[in-house]
């Protein structure tokens, strides 16, 4: 006798738990034979808010973080994905995706992950620099995480197009609600589950699933989102977020990459969502030109 | 605390020193700059350029409609499908050089008409404005051929068409930030300045045109809103560069929402000063006068509220009303003007109308008792004491000579309040002590900081804000960023 | 009864070591201490700015005619030479007298300053006008002599007929932060000085920093200086507008808490009219008029006075002057 698969409950991604969603909706996704994948959370306007109020929470200790334990974090997560690969296979595959294109994928978000982890400690000193200012100043200017970001990732990808937007933003010191692609949503919520696992503070990553056509709009007005972040290329979808973005001055960035690509993956995904801050102050200058030195 | 002193016991003051004008070259009518050439507005409407401190008409200046703008941006992107296009960075960095230097020799009478035009005072006009604008034309001249080395690891091109709009408070300055940079990266140029203070632009272009420069790479067109929303509207548009209120700002956002335009916005604030306990008082006491009343207090990063500690709040607010009752306010081609005329009647509205709701809203008022002139549009230096988080006078830019001051008792609070605002373009702290600067400096969200001093700017260092303060920076490498594509 | 006598005479005791420095010669003090750090730290950046703003004032025709003639009245005409002789500075004192006889109207300078040796023979040759004598003091230059020394300096100096006296610090024990040992000397001088007024040199260009500055202003204004000088002229830098601003500085402050005048006096280094003119300048805006007169206001100064006078001349005649019409003593 055969044993009974004990099935997945795919559920959200909330300040470090897993709710389902307030909403208690759920669509369904199914594989190329229409045989039904999953029973997805279709999350609401108040679960959007809900992340965001987590990813607020979380963005001062993160952003404050010494960056080489942002980096260790980050290479803790790609450890944790590794042990997982063979169930994000499994799971790209349920989803359509060829043994080969699957496993190509997974390996490439654990080797993205290991580069972002990389980046941590090191953007800093490319993106910052002195400014040799006329008058008695020492000048600087240094980059600063934007702040909590929306995340819409990428229709057609189920991890690599979410992972690729997520290291960037949270290498940078950045925290994030991520709505994850509607219909290959299954590796986001695997995602999340390594990321819970990964010393990743509660809140700085959150994901959602559901509808864009409902949640574009909270992702994207919500006054405590200081940018927007959007992969794919629906011309409506980018017009909406930029439209959304205004009542706040949202930053907004739109990609429309080959994620699955070694190209994809730089250091100017980490500058977008940084703000450049620059300080002054005086320089006392005694002797002046007299002293030698 | 003692007694002021009567100041009229020896009665020694300052006789007037009024800059001369005789060596201004000013049009009784200007017409549009576009593809190197003077040309009449297609509507053939000319509006007045006012001199605030005498409510006189100064010239008549061409409202640019949308076949104006379009003109304009035809010939900028003709100019940068053709010469400009082509030219290698080296040579585009010797004209903007060549500029730079033409603008130099100009300067004084630069600096006149500026302040003719706008109501700032001659010493600033003379000392900063014009002075900053010149060197942001020599800072990014040198740019130009060395763009590969900023952005490591990239391909660097120019966007296209960039369409400029420039606000009222530092007109020529605003106008080297946005052309200067944008001409380094080998874009060109639709520029329009602000309706009341057009003229320095206008000056610029006859530098511009005297330079050499090709035809169609810089273009100045002069108006209203309508004007603005040509050129943020024209499908030619590669990019917008605007500086000026929020609002307006965002209503360009949505403007540009369902295109591929690049933009950069720098948007209005409120800036919080914070004077510690052990602050260099003197010198905080300096730099709050110069955070808020530099430019009759419209700058965007004016240093608007003021939090002092409590322990010297008495101190600190006592010093700053002396200070106050020693500025001069009267007519900005005085020399010794400290505070010149607020820009537009307008303007001046806006301010009488936050200075009505502070006192409606239970706030205390101090302001100098200094004499002004009768003409014009002049408001003295003016604070609020006794104002609360939720005052309006507090949350709103009144981008006047208009401070509000708080108390407060710990750097946890002090860092809250601060960053307690939609803004976060600029922030100013005063402490002796090193480690407390980093902490303030680190944790106050804003795009500037100032720590022991207030209100400098230089072409090296990057300039723009937090939230909705605006996004992009101008200045310094990081402002070519706004005048770039990379791949 | 015993008990009660006891602990009342402990109290006073200890009330009198606390407080005595301060409250036996300034009863009106407030409970500022600069012995204590707490002069205010100060930014020398931002005194440069400010200084630098003070002297984009522009000072034109009446304004100008007006405080050059004030900077004449405000100057202490001074000689201070090893080869200093009776001869020298009685034609000092006469030039004092008689700034350009040539041009009636002009004040007389406000005092002349010389050595404690030469004070007898000007107090003879000023008798009659307005002009004070002052007297450096305290084994000036340098002040490395002992306590009696500078005790029976003073005393001599003003048994001659001194006016004012002009003291030295201890640089050497401010900077090893000494501070009570000089404000202990300062109030000490200031008792020997009797009615003279007691002029309290810092020479700040040992001093190097205006942290430093500020703190020894604050010190000596405490300890009973009249008037709080900058330099003896001996040493480079001597007055600088941004060494005085920072003392103005503790002049005001000591007004805002007590209601009590200090006087200011650069000494050293201010040779043009042009200059001279951005310290009224400075002192206008920082104390305000009642500061603009000899009575709390001066310069030590040598070379300045022809300088003014030139200045005055061309304002009047609308001709620049040449060196050559106007007396060098």
């Amino acid at each position: 006798m055969s044993r009974l698969e004990v099935l997945k409950t795919y559920k959200i991604y909330i300040g470090g738990q897993f709710p389902r969603t307030e909403s208690g909706r759920y669509y369904q996704i199914q594989d190329g034979k229409g045989k039904v994948i999953g029973n997805i959370c279709l999350s609401s306007k108040k679960d959007v808010r809900n992340a965001v109020s987590a990813a607020r929470k979380a963005f001062g200790g993160w952003a404050e973080r010494s960056a080489f334990n942002r980096s260790q974090i980050l290479y803790r997560i790609a450890e944790m994905l590794e042990g997982r690969r063979d169930q994000f296979i499994n799971e790209l595959m349920i989803q359509g995706a060829s043994k080969v294109n699957a496993e190509k994928e997974i390996d490439l978000a654990i080797d993205r992950t290991v580069y972002y982890a990389g980046w941590c400690d090191k953007y800093q000193q490319l993106l910052s620099s002195v400014n040799p200012v006329s008058s008695a100043h020492f000048n600087f200017s240094v980059v600063e995480p934007t702040g909590v970001v929306s995340i819409i990732a990428d229709e057609n990808s189920s991890l690599i197009g979410m992972v690729s937007l997520i290291l960037p933003a949270i290498a940078g010191g950045n925290t994030c609600v991520v709505l994850a692609s509607e219909t290959l949503p299954l590796c986001s919520i695997t995602f999340a589950e390594v990321l819970n696992t990964s010393d990743l503070p509660a809140g700085v990553v959150n994901i959602v699933t559901g509808k864009k056509a409902e949640l574009i709009e909270p992702m994207g007005n919500h006054m405590d989102v200081n940018a927007t972040v959007y992969s794919g290329s629906n011309a409506d979808e980018i017009k909406k977020i930029k439209e959304l973005a205004v009542q706040n001055v949202k930053r907004v960035k739109t990609y429309n990459k080959k994620w699955i690509s070694d190209e994809s993956q730089d250091l100017y995904l980490i500058a977008d969502l940084q703000e450049v801050k620059t300080t002054w102050h005086p320089i006392e200058n005694i002797g002046g030109a007299t002293s030698s030195y | 605390m003692a007694k002021k002193t009567d100041k009229k016991l020896s009665g020694w003051d300052f006789s007037p020193s009024p800059e001369g004008t005789s060596h201004i070259a000013l049009k009784d009518k200007y017409d549009l700059f576009i593809d190197g050439k003077w040309v009449k507005p297609s509507s053939g409407k000319y509006f007045d350029s006012i001199n605030p401190s005498n409510e006189e008409k100064i010239s008549s200046v061409a409202h640019a409609n949308q076949a104006d703008v379009d003109k304009a941006v035809k010939a900028a992107r003709k100019a940068y499908n053709g010469a400009w296009g082509k030219m290698s960075g080296k040579e585009r960095g010797k004209y903007i050089y060549r500029i730079a230097r033409m603008m130099q020799e100009k300067a004084r009478e630069l600096a006149v008409i500026e302040t003719l035009d706008g109501g700032k005072p001659i010493r600033e006009s003379r000392d900063i404005d014009i002075p900053l604008a010149c060197n942001h034309f020599f800072y990014y001249a040198g740019w130009a051929d060395k763009l590969d080395y900023a952005f490591p690891n990239r391909k660097v091109e120019s966007l296209g068409v960039a369409g400029q709009i420039i606000p009222w408070n530092f007109p020529l300055l605003m106008a080297a930030w946005k052309i200067a940079p944008a001409l380094a990266a080998g874009n060109t140029v639709v520029l329009k300045p602000a309706e009341s203070t057009s003229l320095t632009a206008l000056k610029l272009a006859e530098i511009i045109e005297e330079s050499g420069l090709p035809a169609g790479v810089v273009n100045i067109v002069t108006g209203f809103g309508d004007t603005g929303a040509a050129i943020v509207n024209h499908p030619d548009v590669d990019k917008v560069a605007f500086t000026g209120s929020t609002d307006v700002g965002k209503i360009i956002q949505k403007a540009i929402s369902g295109t591929d335009k690049k933009a950069t916005l720098e948007l209005g604030g409120k800036s919080a000063n914070i004077i510690l306990e052990d602050a260099p008082i003197d010198q905080a006491v300096e730099g709050i006068v110069n955070g808020i009343f530099f430019n009759q207090g419209h700058v965007c990063c004016a240093g608007s509220r003021l939090f002092v500690q409590e322990s010297v709040a008495e101190v600190v607010i006592n010093k700053l009303k002396q200070r106050l009752d020693s500025l001069y306010v009267g007519n900005p081609l005085d020399k010794n003007t400290d505070i010149g005329a607020i820009n537009s009647k307008e303007q001046l509205q806006t301010i009488k109308k936050y200075i009505k709701i502070g006192q409606e809203e239970g706030a205390e008022m101090y302001q100098s008792p200094c004499s002004i002139p009768t003409k014009g549009y002049f408001c003295p230096p003016t604070l609020f004491t006794n104002v609360a988080q939720s005052s309006v006078i507090v949350q709103e830019e009144i981008f006047g000579p208009v401070l509000t001051i708080q108390t407060f008792r710990t750097v946890d609070e002090v860092i809250q309040k601060a960053n307690n605002t939609p803004f976060g373009l600029a922030a100013g702290v005063w402490t002796d002590k090193g480690s407390r600067i980093f902490n303030l400096t680190t944790k106050l969200r804003a795009g500037v900081v100032w720590a022991n001093t207030y209100n400098k700017f230089d072409p090296t260092s990057p300039f723009g804000g937090y939230k909705e303060s605006g996004f992009g920076r101008e200045g310094g490498l990081h402002g070519l960023e706004a005048y770039v594509k990379l791949s | 009864m015993a008990a009660f006598l006891l602990s009342f005479s402990y109290v006073f005791l200890s009330l009198i070591l606390l407080k005595m420095p301060m409250s036996k010669l300034k009863p009106f003090s407030s409970d500022f201490d600069p012995l204590r750090h707490e002069s205010p730290s100060v930014d020398k950046v931002g005194v440069e700015e400010r200084v630098a703003r003070i002297q984009t004032r522009s000072i034109k025709n009446e304004s100008k005619i007006q405080g050059l003639k004030m900077v004449l009245n405000m100057i202490d005409l001074t000689t201070l030479e090893g080869k200093d002789t009776p001869g020298k500075v009685k034609q000092m004192c006469y030039k004092a007298m008689h700034l350009h006889d040539a041009h009636p109207g002009l004040p007389t300078t406000a005092a002349v300053c010389v050595y404690p040796s030469m004070v007898s023979v000007a107090k003879e040759a000023v008798k009659g006008s307005d002009v004070k004598i002052a007297s450096v003091s305290t084994a000036f230059p340098s002040g490395q002599a002992p306590m009696s020394v500078k005790l029976d300096d003073t005393r001599f100096a003003v048994d001659c007929g001194a006016d004012e006296i002009d003291m030295v610090i201890s640089r050497g024990k401010f900077l090893s932060g000494e501070y009570q040992f000089v404000f202990d000397e300062i109030a000490a001088i200031k008792e020997a000085c009797g009615k003279a007024r007691l002029k309290v040199i810092l020479e700040t260009g040992e001093l190097v920093t205006l942290d430093n500055v500020r703190k020894a202003s604050d010190i000596a204004i405490h300890a009973g200086a009249d008037f709080i000088k900058t330099s003896t002229g001996k040493v480079q830098p001597a007055a600088t507008m941004q060494v005085t601003y920072t003392m103005l500085m503790a002049i005001k402050d000591h007004f805002d808490r007590t209601g009590v005048m200090i006087g200011m006096k650069p000494a050293g280094g201010i040779s043009t009219a042009k200059a001279a003119l951005h310290y009224l300048v400075m002192v206008k805006e920082t104390l305000g008029d009642a500061w603009l007169s000899n009575e709390w206001f001066r310069f030590g100064a040598s070379s300045l006075a022809n300088d003014v006078l030139m200045q005055i001349i061309k304002m009047e005649t609308g001709v620049y002057q040449s060196s050559d019409y106007f007396s060098i003593d």
